[in-house]
């Protein structure tokens, strides 16, 4: 049998983060990934002859810093420019959020502008004492050592020092909707819909469900090019990120296998020794790091019995069941869309009219339907990178909400419905689209689960919901990427902080194993 | 479903009267106190005629118990050693086919929540008996695991046939071969064109055997043991009895000496298996069960607050739930059960203390005791020592082949 320091299961960027930096401290790791290439949501791959897209992500918005630097990744693979975000508005014209996320808006009115920089603000300051929880293992009570207590005692401070009324003010907004705040900031529809849109993006959350505010929270932790709030698309797609990670990971000497789906992990007496290949063969480790979805790990992987009864059912309950479609166009020619100019086709296209719009969008997800008048972000990468394309063609690339799991006529009757649906849509902001489509792929979550092993195709593994969060994600008893087995750890964005392609959960979850490690 | 009985109450109201075992009209036949309670939803006697008679019965002649109220699960399958294994804290692979054993289970935490006896029936056939119900448990427990739980507690009747002619009632009774079963070990005797499972086992550290069979057997088997009863000094008996005689064999009882962690309302009152008696039971060198890594870290972090023990108590006044105290001044602990030994001549007693009492500081332990007299409390400082259980031991409980002794 072939012995490892560290197995890391998953190829996907936080298994990747999670292997560079156990292969930095010189652990000997291998990497098994189930399909045929690394990146996992990240991967690119060819949707139609000649036309490459980012699987599931298309946007760098929250790529941790510390990822960057730890792993000393070669951000020239992948670095551009930040991006604007346009909403977009065939009547009136888009309104523009241009540097980390509206350091200045276009097409509003002045005021609009000045209120929309208010609500900037607190909703930067507020994300930012949350944000300073995501580098970190989460605070688990009764296990806290003197760091612990100091870190949790600098951010209670943190938000004191910017006075009594702002800390008031957190109590208050951090479990609200984002529908109420957008309402007692701002009068402009666009923003207001912005807010709406990025707020509930992969969740299945309406923007006037309770604690909705909280996506945006998490949006806003999120930092690119040294800019919180920024974003910008990848150069080649957002496999160029996977492809800078790969070299960090093999720079450090990590093993990589492909096609090397593990089977189960083995355990005896508390205690993960290693794993058994799709193929039978058995891999022994003294850690084993799963960056695949944790109730995967430990319902499906693990041997029924290794894990208590009261932590699978709770495993067993976590909402994970995915509500985002990601959609793929081939266009034989870029597409132009109403009122945008061709500099703003570069960043990231909102599409969605005003909050009860994107509510309304929500609706019928709750019933198992999907969206007859969908909410979107598209992304137009063959503008960034035109080797995604074939000369004068383009790539459009978007996710699509709603589109839930659990579909009640199936997604086999409905997917063609709801491809229809989303081109009506485009349609009306891009008019002739629709005759420039020479391919298409439309993912929902059911593909996505499929094709990504993600179970209930959920981007986040695990709704990013304020019961599924910090050290309750993904649940209370595994929150601290410690498993009851030793020896096994977790490390997906089913873990803290979460999803998004940030590399922290793995890079957490290493960190936690080294420090196991040293004591 | 929802039939209203002819108290007017649906099924399963709060103020359902209490149900009857496939025993009840034998039983109220015998029961001339007429001093029933109540057992997990059923009517089951506390004594039928004279309860020092019926605690000599046990321990002289032979006691027939009703335990039909008794929780029941039938848990069949390919996965059911596997599941029963991850579900109890002792090694079910050890159990033999035709084997029973007292057990425990624990929930994540470690915390207890019942023990019990677990019958292995077949290869792929068990039955669990316990105090509470726990079927949500069991099902959640199973998931992964190829196996059918059935609660079984309404289908089976259950008797206990305890004491040293106990043996003689079931040869008089035609029970071919109950001979041959030695202590834990059970068979199926033909009875009425069906079967009727018996096994040396019981709750009363006694010689005995426990009978189970369907109900719609029930009576005719009470009626076969009661035809040759006489002739061997068999007497139907309650709970009462049935208590001292356990205090006495220094087993404990789910709700009495423990609060299983499903019903206790206060965190200080959960238990972890060391913490009543039970560590014995803990297997580490079996696959994982529910509460291994709460019960190995309580172990290696010291952090078990509790102790089970047995204790003599001096005087003859059986004080249960009184406190105990260290040096007569400091709280350790609280009596759960205590009763006169008429086998030892003894005060015995059963208390949880609070560790380091009972575990390092075994010394100058004091019993306050309250003895209502007429009226007036007199209060006893009694001292107490701590003894192995179980208090007794019989010879004659293990004896092969068993007999009169």
């Amino acid at each position: 049998m072939t012995c490892f320091d560290a197995i890391i299961i998953g190829g996907g960027h936080n298994g990747l983060v999670a292997a560079g930096l156990l292969a930095k401290a010189g652990s000997k790791v291998v990497v098994l990934e189930a399909s045929g290439a690394l990146g996992g949501a990240a991967r690119g791959h060819e949707f139609a002859p000649g036309y490459r897209t980012g699987g599931l992500a298309h946007i760098v918005n929250r790529l941790s810093p510390h990822v960057v630097k730890d792993l000393a990744l070669d951000t020239s693979l992948f670095t551009t420019e930040l991006a604007p975000t346009v909403v977009l508005d065939p009547e009136r014209g888009p309104a523009v959020l241009r540097g980390a996320y509206g350091e200045t808006v276009d097409g509003v009115t002045s005021e609009e502008g000045k209120a929309f920089a208010a609500m900037r603000k607190k909703l930067m300051a507020q994300a930012s004492i949350l944000g300073r929880f995501f580098a970190k293992r989460p605070p688990r009570p009764g296990e806290a050592g003197i760091k612990e207590l100091f870190d949790l005692g600098m951010s209670g401070l943190s938000l004191i020092r910017q006075g009594r009324d702002e800390a008031r003010d957190f109590a208050r907004m951090a479990l609200m909707n984002v529908a109420d705040i957008a309402d007692e900031y701002l009068t402009d529809d666009r923003l207001k819909a912005l807010i709406a849109f990025d707020a509930v993006l992969g969740i299945h959350l309406g923007p006037r469900s309770p604690t909705s505010l909280l996506g945006l929270y998490y949006r806003l932790t999120g930092e690119a090019l040294g800019h919180t709030g920024g974003q910008f698309v990848p150069k080649g797609g957002m496999g160029s990120v996977v492809a800078a990670l790969e070299q960090a990971a093999k720079r450090h000497g990590v093993e990589i296998r492909l096609d090397a789906s593990v089977a189960k992990i083995v355990s005896d007496k508390g205690r993960a020794t290693g794993v058994v290949l799709a193929s039978g063969e058995e891999i022994g480790a003294k850690a084993i790091v799963s960056a695949i979805h944790p109730v995967t790990t430990l319902r499906n992987l693990v041997a029924p019995g290794e894990i208590d009864t009261h932590l699978s059912m709770s495993l067993k309950h976590i909402r994970s069941k995915g509500d985002t479609a990601k959609l793929h166009l081939a266009l034989d020619k870029v597409p132009e869309f109403l009122g945008v100019s061709q500099g703003y086709l570069k960043g990231r296209l909102v599409i969605a009219r005003s909050v009860r719009h994107v509510e309304d969008a929500f609706n019928p997800s709750k019933y198992g339907e999907f969206s007859p008048d969908p909410v979107m972000e598209i992304v137009l990468p063959c503008l960034t990178d035109a080797s995604l394309a074939p000369a004068g063609g383009a790539v459009l690339s978007a996710n699509v909400q709603y589109a839930p799991y659990e579909l009640k006529e199936g997604w086999e009757a409905g997917k063609p419905k709801f491809l229809a649906a989303i081109m009506a849509v485009l349609e009306r902001h891009a008019p002739g689209i629709g005759a420039s489509v020479k391919a298409s792929e439309l993912l929902t979550p059911v593909d996505i689960e499929r094709d990504f092993n993600m179970p209930g195709g959920h981007w986040h593994h695990g709704e990013l919901q304020v019961d599924q969060l910090l050290i309750n994600r993904p649940t209370f008893a595994v929150s601290g990427y410690d498993t009851p087995l030793e020896g096994l750890y977790l490390a997906s964005a089913g873990s803290h902080p979460g999803g998004g392609i940030s590399g922290l959960p793995g890079r957490n979850a290493a960190r936690h194993i080294l420090s196991r490690r040293g004591a | 479903m929802n039939q209203i009985t002819p108290t007017g109450r649906r099924p399963g109201d709060i103020l359902t009267p209490l149900l009857e075992t496939p025993f009840h009209p034998r039983l109220e036949a015998l029961n001339i106190n007429n001093d029933w309670y109540h057992w997990s939803g059923y009517k089951a006697p506390h004594s039928l005629a004279d309860e020092e008679l019926e605690y000599f019965a046990i321990r002289s002649t032979a006691a027939l118990f009703d335990i039909s109220p008794m929780t029941k699960y039938r848990i069949e399958g390919p996965g059911a050693e596997a599941f029963c294994n991850r579900l109890t804290l002792r090694d079910v692979r050890k159990l033999g086919v035709g084997r029973v054993h007292y057990t425990a289970w624990c929930d994540d935490h470690g915390h207890v929540l019942d023990d019990g006896t677990l019958f292995r029936l077949a290869p792929e056939r068990f039955r669990l008996c316990s105090q509470e119900r726990h079927l949500p448990w069991l099902l959640d427990s199973a998931e992964g695991f190829d196996v059918t739980i059935t609660d079984e507690s309404t289908e089976i009747a259950g008797l206990a046939l305890q004491g040293p002619t106990s043996w003689a009632v079931l040869r008089d009774a035609g029970f071919e071969g109950v001979d041959r079963l030695k202590v834990f070990q059970l068979a199926e005797f033909p009875h009425e064109g069906g079967t009727v499972v018996i096994s040396r086992t019981g709750f009363t550290g006694d010689l005995g055997y426990e009978l189970f069979c369907h109900r719609d057997q029930a009576l005719s088997l009470w009626d076969r043991l009661a035809a040759v009863g006489d002739k061997n000094r068999m007497r139907a008996i309650g709970y009462a009895a049935l208590n001292h005689a356990r205090i006495e064999a220094g087993f404990i009882v789910a709700n009495a000496d423990f609060v299983t962690s499903e019903t206790a309302l206060r965190e200080d009152r959960l238990r972890l298996p060391d913490e009543i008696g039970l560590d014995w039971m803990v297997d580490l060198e079996k696959p994982n069960f529910n509460g291994r890594n709460a019960i190995v870290k309580a172990r290696a972090k010291k952090t078990l607050k509790h102790i089970l023990v047995g204790l003599e108590v001096e005087g003859n006044v059986a004080g249960p739930l009184s406190l105990i105290y260290h040096n007569k001044k400091h709280e350790a602990g609280i009596v759960t059960a205590s009763a006169w030994s008429p086998l030892l001549k003894k005060n015995i007693a059963i208390a949880s203390l609070t560790r380091p009492y009972g575990d390092r500081i075994t010394d100058s332990l004091w019993v306050e005791i309250y003895a209502l007299r007429e009226l007036n409390y007199s209060k006893l400082m009694k001292r107490v020592k701590i003894v192995p259980r179980p208090f007794i031991k019989l010879e004659r409980r293990g004896a092969n082949p068993p007999g009169v002794m």
